[in-house]
């Protein structure tokens, strides 16, 4: 090993940069322990704080005993499922069957920008969209329908949490096909493609052979992540979940802040159980995976070209992603509309009048929480684009790469639901005596931040050409150099790309900013939530759409700084 | 990090014997007011009102004017969520600066934190414009039944009205069983929030006071013995009620604000308020057609007050108190109850103000949905607060967690 020698840096410098993944899993995984033993303790009966202090199983005998368990436990797992299955399904079609083509360019372009949109406003607009006095039903009524009043119809809310799936599918579809994007730079997806239909497999099926095996092993870890949130998401499901009973993670924030403080104990014993069902549906997934792995193998090695397949799942692949976005984008135009309307009864089709009054009554509070929620996210996503970047060098430089479990206790804060150990987390905060204010928030922003940019730059980072390196170092370039020089220009896209999303989760995040602030620090996100137990349409629409606009920029610098900073260099438009 | 958790539950111990003292006492108000100037009190309340809130920037405003204090609202979505805050605070020893300074409280809010020791006081009654405060007339010495001590300052009275829309609806309904009988018509065209939301609880609160033949009961804790007996005509009214409510039971608006939604989008015709002045404000904000009225029931309607309470650990208690002292002052009392601001009734007694505040009043147009104070009737007291408790639970139990 030549190189050898000439890699190895001094010792001093060497322990720095060994020193620097395990701070990183120490500022991630530190909050999250203490969290979860603020939630396990209660969980067994004890909480001194209400003159609880006996340890005993009761608040679990408790949560088995109340009559709704099995109705909340069965639409957390099932939303979960089939939110994760379907948004999968979508974009595994949508790449397979449009890779490539202007239409795809086209829904890519749509798509991108949707993942920033905070949840809470897709699911009001989605809300109003499909409800029965929603914008549809008003649009074709009552010279369509008849209903001069709107029909007496279970649409949101509904017990098997129908709308609570597709909601969570239209967010959750951008976000993998952004991934899936970050992944494909570096799958030689064209080649595979080129090899494949030259010996006549058909679009769908030759992507499905020969590309998606090689994205889906970089998008794995963001697809758990669906899984995960998808079972235990709170403002969505509050918006267009059932309410009797919700989904197990709303009534856990329900007994959490419940008056009655014993009820934090089964409050407590629901989160651990939330955990359970989580870990529980990651390990059926994983199977999931084996026996897909087996199948298709199998699939493969038959060498069927299945070119019929085009037919079917071409046209499905490109209605249901159009779907998808049309459902956000029109959803956010109704917030839009509704952010300017003054009286818009049923059937309208569109508001009264248009009045501004609504934006000057909010703009105080939109401008005041709009360069908080700027403040935060910039400074969080700085840290964490630092420090990840830092591992990933420290990772090239001592040769050591992270081991798939500290990867995974990088994760844990996404795998783990919010709610088992958030709480726990401010018990925490408080007693280091960082009370409140903007640094105890943009910590806790880390925490969710990070992992996401980790998840997105990883891949590409990993995946950077090493002969580059090797080049570069025997013509005599420092390791910085080359850093700084080579390395960060070349993955310019990336890096922003991973920024951008990071940046767009800092704004949505609600719960911690709630709880690391002490309520003190008004986001964008905070305000709005707020506002949303109002159902306030006109106040949720301003908030929802400065919301989606603050996060439009970051995406739009990804997107287009790459552009124009390799406009003469046509080899990096990978 | 391991010395950290351990020390958590020692912390939490010790935290619990140290005594509340306020840095000012509350009689002397020259002392108060000295001490509260350049303070931040921040403000924990319900931010699910636009009107609620823009009433709260405007008494910022005002107490920055005249007492140097900065108020900040905290805009929560449950009054529960700044009781667990304290909590969490006394559980990690945060002693002497709370993160809240003042709360929007009542009932079992209230009675949970007076119980726990986590409030300051007493000191409303030292309050200078306590003197206003219409204390037999209206219900501000007692909350849900539990005696209030000066431990929190009444600022807004509230009864329940029913809003009902005159462009669906012929005339108003004098019983809970005329209700009964009206859904039965037409059915899906009225709901309630879901308890425990306040205001859906209050419905089943207000439902039961009207079946049963026996209020003492009521205004006694909850006796398990004859709690079936007593609900029994509750129970029977909503297993009749549910099956012709909106989406027949199956799902309930959240909040009472977003009752007001369904009503304007046509869903619903007939909608519970715990503000007589609410529709009123709310067709001001076209968020609801000028068609909606409101009425009360024969009997009368359930009333209370809101308060606002400061915890046992508030950094800034003299400016609490200094903007506890103005929320009862004639001034942001008349803004209050003007229906184009907020529409809350008022604490005060119209005797014990001067000529020309008293004419102001009087002159407030209460807007075309309000009804007057004669109008408005009989206010029932609230029942023990046990039995919002139990009821909710109950109700939750029968209806809210799987058919």
């Amino acid at each position: 090993m030549t190189d050898r020698a000439v890699r190895r840096p001094a010792s001093a410098a060497r322990s720095f940069w060994g020193a620097l993944p395990l701070l990183t899993l120490i500022i991630m995984i530190g909050p999250v322990l203490a969290g979860l033993l603020g939630t396990v303790l209660p969980a067994f009966g004890y909480l001194p704080a209400a003159g609880l202090g006996a340890f005993s199983i009761t608040p679990f005998t408790d949560l088995f005993a109340w009559n709704g368990i099995w109705a909340a436990t069965r639409l957390s797992v099932i939303t979960g499922f089939a939110a994760t299955f379907l948004s999968l399904a979508i974009v595994t079609l949508l790449m397979a069957g449009w890779s490539g083509t202007r239409a795809f360019r086209w829904l890519e372009t749509l798509l991108s920008p949707l993942l920033s949109v905070p949840h809470a406003a897709t699911a009001f607009g989605i809300a109003f969209l499909i409800a029965p006095s929603g914008w549809i039903a008003r649009m074709i009524s009552p010279w369509l329908t008849g209903w001069e009043r709107p029909p007496d119809v279970l649409i949101t809310q509904d017990p098997l949490g129908i709308a609570l799936t597709l909601g969570l599918v239209t967010k959750e579809v951008p976000f993998l096909l952004l991934m899936a994007l970050a992944a494909k730079g570096q799958s030689a997806s064209t080649q595979r493609m080129r090899v494949a239909q030259s010996l006549g497999y058909g679009r769908v099926s030759g992507w499905l052979k020969s590309v998606f095996p090689v994205i889906y092993a970089q998008i794995r870890l963001p697809v758990l992540v669906v899984l995960a949130y998808s079972m235990s998401v709170v403002d969505v499901a509050m918006i267009l979940g059932p309410t009797t009973p919700p989904p197990l993670s709303v009534q856990v924030v329900k007994w959490m802040s419940d008056p009655d403080l014993s009820k934090r104990l089964i409050a407590s014993a629901a989160a651990l159980w939330q955990l359970a069902l989580v870990i529980a549906a990651l390990g059926v997934w994983w199977i999931g995976e084996r026996i897909t792995a087996r199948l298709g193998l199998a699939w493969v090695e038959r060498g069927t070209r299945n070119l019929h397949l085009d037919k079917t799942t071409r046209p499905l692949g490109i209605i249901l992603g159009t779907l998808s976005a049309l459902s956000v984008l029109l959803g956010l135009l109704c917030l839009g509309v509704w952010s300017v309307a003054g009286f818009w009864g049923y059937p309208d089709a569109l508001p009264q009048s248009l009045t501004p009054k609504n934006w000057a009554r909010h703009w105080p509070d939109i401008s005041d929480s709009l360069i908080t929620t700027l403040l935060i996210a910039a400074l969080s996503v700085a840290v964490a684009v630092t420090l990840v970047i830092a591992c990933l060098e420290a990772e090239h430089r001592t040769g050591r790469s992270l081991s798939q479990k500290a990867l995974w206790l990088i994760y844990a804060p996404l795998l783990i639901p919010q709610i088992a150990f958030l709480p726990g987390v401010q018990t925490g905060l408080l007693m280091t005596g960082a009370t409140s204010g903007l640094w105890p928030v943009t910590l806790m922003h880390v925490v969710f931040v990070l992992p996401y940019v980790f998840l997105s730059l990883t891949d590409p980072w990993r995946n950077w050409d090493p002969r580059i390196d090797t080049i570069a170092r025997s013509l005599g370039t420092s390791p910085t150099r080359v850093l700084f020089t080579l390395r960060l220009p070349m993955l310019l896209r990336p890096i922003l790309t991973a920024a951008a999303v990071g940046f767009a989760v800092s704004v949505g995040q609600y719960l911690p900013t709630l709880l690391a602030g002490g309520g003190r620090v008004a986001t964008l996100t905070t305000e709005a939530v707020a506002l949303s137990s109002g159902g306030d349409r006109r106040a949720i629409g301003a908030f929802g759409v400065m919301q989606t606009l603050a996060v439009i920029a970051p995406f739009a610098i990804a997107t287009l700084l790459p552009y124009w900073m390799w406009r003469n260099r046509k080899g990096l438009h990978g | 990090m391991k010395t950290l958790l351990t020390a958590l539950p020692l912390l939490a111990t010790l935290g619990l014997p140290m005594a509340a003292l306020a840095e000012t006492d509350p009689a002397d108000w020259d002392a108060v007011t000295s001490a509260a100037k350049g303070q931040t009190v921040y403000w924990y309340a319900w931010g699910g009102s636009t009107a609620t809130n823009d009433f709260i920037a405007w008494v910022g405003d005002r107490v920055s004017e005249d007492y140097g204090v900065t108020l900040e609202h905290v805009k929560l979505t449950d009054t529960a969520d700044a009781v667990t805050r304290v909590l969490t605070e006394k559980q990690a020893g945060q002693d002497d600066d709370s993160a809240v300074d003042m709360i929007w409280i009542n009932g079992a809010n209230f009675a949970s934190m007076k119980e726990a020791d986590l409030l300051f006081g007493p000191f409303a009654e030292d309050l200078p414009n306590w003197q206003y405060v219409d204390v037999d007339g209206k219900t501000v010495q007692t909350d849900f039944t539990v005696p209030v001590e000066g431990y929190e300052s009444p600022w807004a009275m509230a009864q329940v009205v029913f809003m009902y829309d005159t462009a669906d609806m012929d005339a108003t309904l004098p019983t809970a069983e005329a209700m009964l009988e009206w859904a039965q018509a037409n059915p899906g065209r009225f709901t309630y929030p879901q308890p425990p939301d306040f205001l859906g609880a209050t419905f089943l609160k207000q439902v039961l006071i009207e079946l049963t033949d026996d209020n003492d009961v009521l205004a006694k804790p909850v006796d398990e013995a004859n709690f079936a007996a007593v609900t029994a005509p509750l129970w029977d009214y909503l297993d009749a009620l549910t099956p012709v409510l909106w989406r027949q039971g199956q799902a309930y608006p959240a909040t009472g604000p977003a009752q007001l939604q369904l009503m304007a989008d046509n869903e619903i015709d007939l909608a519970i308020s715990f503000s007589p002045g609410e529709a009123s404000t709310a067709i001001a904000n076209n968020q609801l057609p000028d068609t909606v009225r409101t009425f009360v029931l024969e009997a009368g309607t359930l009333g209370n007050a809101s308060f606002v309470a400061v915890p046992y650990n508030s950094g800034s208690k003299e400016g609490a108190m200094v903007v506890a002292n103005f929320l009862m002052s004639p001034e942001a009392q008349l803004r209050a109850q003007d229906p184009s601001i907020l529409g809350y009734g008022t604490v005060l007694d119209m005797s014990k103000l001067s000529e020309d505040e008293r004419t102001a009043f009087a002159n407030l147009d209460l807007g075309i949905a309000t009804l007057s104070p004669a109008e408005l009737g009989t206010v029932q007291p609230e029942p023990h607060g046990s039995w919002m408790t139990r009821i909710t639970q109950e109700w939750t139990e029968r209806y809210g967690a799987g058919q």
